[in-house]
């Protein structure tokens, strides 16, 4: 996938988006004029140096955010106008995150972190489905265990399975070995794609490692705010 | 999905969770605050009126000139309520050649059904409690028949036709207050005798009194069957017809009770305030990731109000039950300061903390819990965005609204209620201010000491907010310890002294206008200080504003009987000492040549009497008109001779009158009323030492009971400094890793702690000790009407105590910090 590449069935499209802040030095702008297109079962790496506007970048595609101008659109279904709870609704079930800082819910279990999206779903029994994903990332042992009790990779598989337990169309991932050792963040990426090769999900990354991106279809990177294929 | 079955799983897990520890704890020691403090206060107030009802030595009183109907009587027993007779008539006992005019009480076996008989064996003994009266054939009789015979116990002495052996020295009948006006010392005789004495026949003036007690219930029951079937001539007696003074001891009791549960409040609310900012904290990245996987605004919404009105059920629960166990616990060791075990509690304060949970939770926690269905999904990546501030005036509006509504409840007394919240409010904002103030203070100041010095400081300027609400929080909570201090030690104080050692309990009336300057020679002679000689006239009220009055004109009990009766009016050119003019305004010497009353305030409002209003009363066939010019209030537990009406000189003193004056006469020196007597025969002697003795009690049990609230708030107290402290404890802990990881040591720490909550302390102690001064004050003059006078004391024990006391606690709560190794600490974050 490049840039004002159409593909047949985009799951997420943007149309000349920027992004503009205000700060005390006056309007910053983050986001300029970014077009690009992602088909279902596509895997993209965004790249970019630190404060490149990636996570903006990630955060806009996933309706976490409002833009300032142009248009998003997240399975065929335009973002402009859509208010907070609408683009949530479009959300609902059909796309999983993976963070750098993991985001696990501290008081809430292995096992209750994955069942969360199942849960908001309605899935029936989520416990059940939950043990499965858990299972998928060879975490069957730990399903009782709190975040604090689990090492940075544990907690990244956890998140892993969380994003996974509810079969998305498609899925965001920030930075998701930024803060693992080399190792660790290895068998992370490696379960991150079987999991995703096994769902068929399109995947969006954000990340500043090469090797990473390398494993991904298509590379676009982030510089002055614009968006240019990556060699 | 279902959102019931989705927030029963939330709660769940939130039962487990820390981050709901603090607010759960608060909100159960809100609650067993609140509810400690009611059931013990329901129960010792019903304790209290039980004690007041001995003075009519039961629940209710049926009187009358005839025997009382037997169908009073099986009305009682069928609802199993107790039932006693007494009788009392004046007559004579005759001891050698010696007469003494007496006021005979007979009565039945099981007399009294409330209070207790205080005897002595022989005059030095010391007084004995018992709770049956003499056995037939015996008489006890008080101290004064004994000095006016020159009797011994155990001479023989004859009443009528009988003989009795004169067994004890009847120092307190439980009713003695009911006999005011009684002629003579009392003599106590069993009910069986009265037949021997031949005294009693159906032309005889006697007394007959039926006495009843039992359960609340019943005993009202009964109250509503007998009021409209008692027959002419019988008068129903209970506790609000009983002595007004009584009644004064009685409310202040209960507002003092009142004002110490209303304190607990307020430390309840300020702990959840405080618990509620950690819950919301951590609440937000729950709400963000649910965002995140597609939950809408009003499924969060709802999700968490379920979670919260649950939290509030079993919080409320648990609180209840943790106060019942610790009011039981001290009911038990206290049952023998109130004579016995405490009634049982009434179901009522079970839903005081009911309403005190949800109203807590809806006043502190439910505008910022529920701005957590606004977090913006984004805070998956940018921490620093949380929940959109709550509106301002939405959280000034339910946090006051829910305070003064908590403080009405406990307090049931607006006014004092009212007082109470205004200077918490002000405590608040000063607070909030110099928090503010502080912070910018020390912004400068921070680079002029060393880096311990520089650390303390900023953990106060870290967070403006989390320090302005630490502040604020430790403030209330010393607040709060300080107005019940100052309510235990100078407000208590203040009313005891209301009725001071030395106050006169006796009274003399009928003294006529040629006996006024020997009976002042004869107390000089005895060297006994009068409290002031009052002119007083009989006369029945007739007319207000050219209308007749009858006991027909009034739907009010009390108001019936006003009319009905004569009052004792009085003329004066000086208002009274215990008297104060609260409309209108006193005569002064300029006006004291005109016609006009002064109408005791209460008085006034029952019979609907206002300022301007002209009265006329019938002073024996003779009309009296005037205008009322002030209506007073009275402390009718001054125990001065007080009235209801008093007139101008001008208008009452060429009307025939007597007078009556009242007097401090030690115990013991009942000798010198003998003689009185002998001297002054037409005057009337009224003790009332035993009554006086019986406000006494419930003054110093109602402070025994306000000292015991106040150990509730002073733990409530304890642990909102603890939800303070813990407030601030994740950035401590995250600079607590930092700092140790860069080699500080634990007493660079613990100093760096110390200097941040010494200097927090130190403020708040100030700026509260400064409130609860001015609240004191407003509190103990326009509510209690006392004299308040600054205590120096609560200033040093105020500012240097709060210093000390927040900065060990800061100390202890960093402690923890500098014994865990930074990686352990790091990994539990």
């Amino acid at each position: 996938m490049v840039t004002d590449h159409n593909p047949e069935q985009p799951v997420v499209k943007a149309l000349h988006v920027s992004k503009q802040l205000d700060g005390p030095g006056g309007t910053l702008t983050i986001l300029r004029d970014i077009s690009l297109h992602l088909a279902f079962g596509e895997v993209t790496a965004i790249l970019g140096a630190s404060g490149s506007g990636k996570s903006t970048l990630l955060g806009l595609l996933a309706g976490l955010d409002e833009a300032s101008s142009g248009d998003i659109e997240l399975f065929g279904q335009s973002l402009v106008g859509l208010d907070e709870d609408k683009r949530a609704a479009l959300r609902a079930g059909k796309v999983g995150f993976v963070f750098q800082s993991f985001q696990l819910l501290p008081g809430m279990t292995a096992l209750e972190n994955v069942m969360l999206p199942l849960e908001l779903a309605g899935v029936k029994k989520p416990a059940i489905e939950a043990t499965k994903a858990l299972q998928k990332v060879e975490l069957a042992d730990r399903l009782h265990h709190y975040p604090g009790q689990l090492s940075g990779g544990e907690q990244q598989r956890v998140a892993i399975a969380r994003a996974f337990a509810s079969q998305p169309k498609l899925l965001f991932a920030d930075e998701p070995t930024g803060s693992l050792d080399q190792a660790t963040g290895s068998r992370v990426i490696d379960l991150l794609f079987q999991m995703r090769e096994q769902t068929g999900a399109a995947l969006l990354l954000v990340t500043h490692d090469e090797r990473l991106a390398a494993r991904c279809d298509h590379r676009l990177l982030i510089k002055n705010g614009q968006l240019e294929p990556s060699a | 999905m279902n959102r019931i079955v989705l927030a029963l799983r939330f709660f769940r897990r939130d039962l487990r969770s820390s981050e709901l520890r603090l607010l759960v704890l608060s909100l159960v020691i809100a609650v067993a605050a609140v509810s400690a403090v009611g059931f013990f206060t329901n129960r010792v107030e019903q304790a209290m009126i039980l004690q007041a009802n001995q003075v009519l030595a039961a629940d209710l009183v049926l009187s009358s000139n005839n025997p009382i109907a037997d169908s009073f009587v099986q009305q009682a027993n069928s609802l199993d309520l107790k039932v006693a007779h007494t009788l009392t008539f004046p007559s004579v006992i005759v001891h050698q050649d010696e007469t003494q005019l007496v006021a005979v009480k007979a009565v039945s076996k099981n007399y009294p059904l409330r209070g207790d008989l205080r005897v002595r064996p022989d005059p030095t003994a010391e007084e004995e409690t018992v709770k049956n009266p003499p056995l037939p054939g015996r008489m006890w009789g008080e101290a004064r028949l004994m000095a006016s015979l020159k009797l011994q116990p155990g001479e023989r002495v004859s009443l009528g036709e009988a003989k009795f052996t004169l067994e004890k020295i009847l120092s307190r009948d439980s009713a003695l207050g009911n006999s005011f006006f009684r002629l003579g010392p009392e003599v106590l005789i069993a009910l069986e005798d009265i037949p021997k004495t031949g005294l009693v026949t159906p032309a005889s003036r006697v007394r007959h009194r039926l006495l009843i007690a039992g359960p609340q219930a019943q005993v009202e029951n009964y109250q509503s069957w007998a009021k409209n079937r008692l027959p002419q001539g019988v008068r129903l007696e209970h506790l609000s017809s009983a002595r007004p003074e009584l009644r004064n001891a009685l409310d202040r009791g209960s507002r003092f009770l009142g004002l110490a549960a209303l304190v607990a409040v307020l430390v309840a609310g300020a702990t959840v305030a405080l618990s509620t900012r950690q819950f919301v904290e951590r609440q937000s990245d729950t709400s963000a990731i649910m965002r995140c996987l597609g939950a809408s605004q009003s499924l969060i919404f709802s999700v968490l109000l379920i979670r919260l009105c649950l939290l509030g059920l079993i919080a409320s629960l648990l609180g209840i039950a943790v106060g019942w166990l610790a009011q039981n616990v001290l009911a038990s060791l206290l049952s023998d300061w109130f004579g016995g075990e405490l009634p049982p509690t009434s179901f009522w304060p079970v839903l005081i903390g009911l309403g005190t949970g949800f109203i807590t939770l809806t006043g502190f926690t439910l505008p910022p819990a529920l701005r957590l269905g606004a977090v913006p999904p984004l805070r998956v990546l940018r921490r620093d965005l949380g929940a959109p501030p709550a509106s301002t005036w939405l959280l000034v509006i339910l946090s006051i609204g829910a305070m003064a509504l908590l403080m009405y409840i406990q307090a049931g007394d607006g006014k004092l209620a009212g007082w109470v919240l205004l200077g918490t409010l002000i405590t608040v904002c000063l607070l909030l201010l110099t928090a503010r103030l502080l912070v910018r203070i020390l912004a400068p100041m921070r680079h002029r000491g060393g880096p311990l010095w520089r650390q303390g400081l900023s953990g106060l300027a870290r967070d403006h907010n989390m320090t302005a609400l630490q502040l604020t929080g430790f403030g209330l909570g010393i607040l709060a310890i300080l107005l019940l201090s100052i309510i235990r030690i100078d407000l208590l104080a203040a009313w005891q002294r209301t009725i001071p050692d030395q106050a006169p309990n006796h009274f003399l009336i009928n003294i006529q206008p040629d006996d006024v300057n020997q009976l002042g020679k004869f107390f000089s002679l005895k060297g006994i200080e009068q409290a002031g000689i009052y002119p007083m006239l009989r006369a029945r009220l007739t007319h207000i504003n050219a209308h007749p009055i009858s006991p027909e004109s009034y739907q009010d009990d009390r108001a019936q009987r006003l009319v009905a009766r004569e009052f004792n009016l009085s003329w004066s050119a000086q208002i009274q000492e215990a008297n104060q003019v609260v409309s209108g305004s006193w005569w002064g010497e300029k006006n004291q040549d005109k016609s006009l009353f002064s109408v005791e305030v209460e008085l006034a409002n029952t019979l609907r009497i206002k300022v301007g209003d002209q009265l006329k009363f019938d002073l024996a066939g003779v009309p009296i008109e005037a205008e009322v010019s002030n209506l007073r209030k009275v402390e009718w537990d001054s125990f001065q001779p007080n009235f209801f009406v008093i007139g101008t000189p001008a208008l009452l003193q060429d009307h025939p009158t007597n007078y009556i004056t009242s007097f401090y006469l030690p115990p013991g020196e009942e000798a010198s009323l003998a003689e009185l007597v002998r001297q002054f025969p037409s005057i009337t002697i009224i003790d009332v030492s035993a009554i006086m003795q019986q406000i006494r009690e419930i003054m110093q049990r109602g402070s025994l009971a306000v000292e015991y609230v106040f150990l509730f708030t002073l733990i409530a107290a304890v642990l909102m400094h603890y939800a303070g402290i813990q407030a601030s404890r994740k950035h401590r802990q995250q600079e607590a890793i930092v700092l140790r990881t860069l080699g500080l040591q634990r007493s660079g720490l613990l100093l760096a702690a110390a200097i941040e909550f010494v200097t927090l302390g130190l403020l708040a102690g100030l700026l509260a000790t400064l409130c609860a001064n001015v609240t004191g004050w407003f509190v103990a003059t326009e509510v209690f009407g006392f004299q308040y006078n600054l205590n120096p004391w609560t200033v040093f024990i105020g500012v240097l105590g709060s210093g000390a006391a927040i900065g060990i606690a800061g100390i202890v709560a960093t402690w923890p910090l500098t014994i865990r190794p930074p990686l352990r600490m790091l990994q539990r974050i």
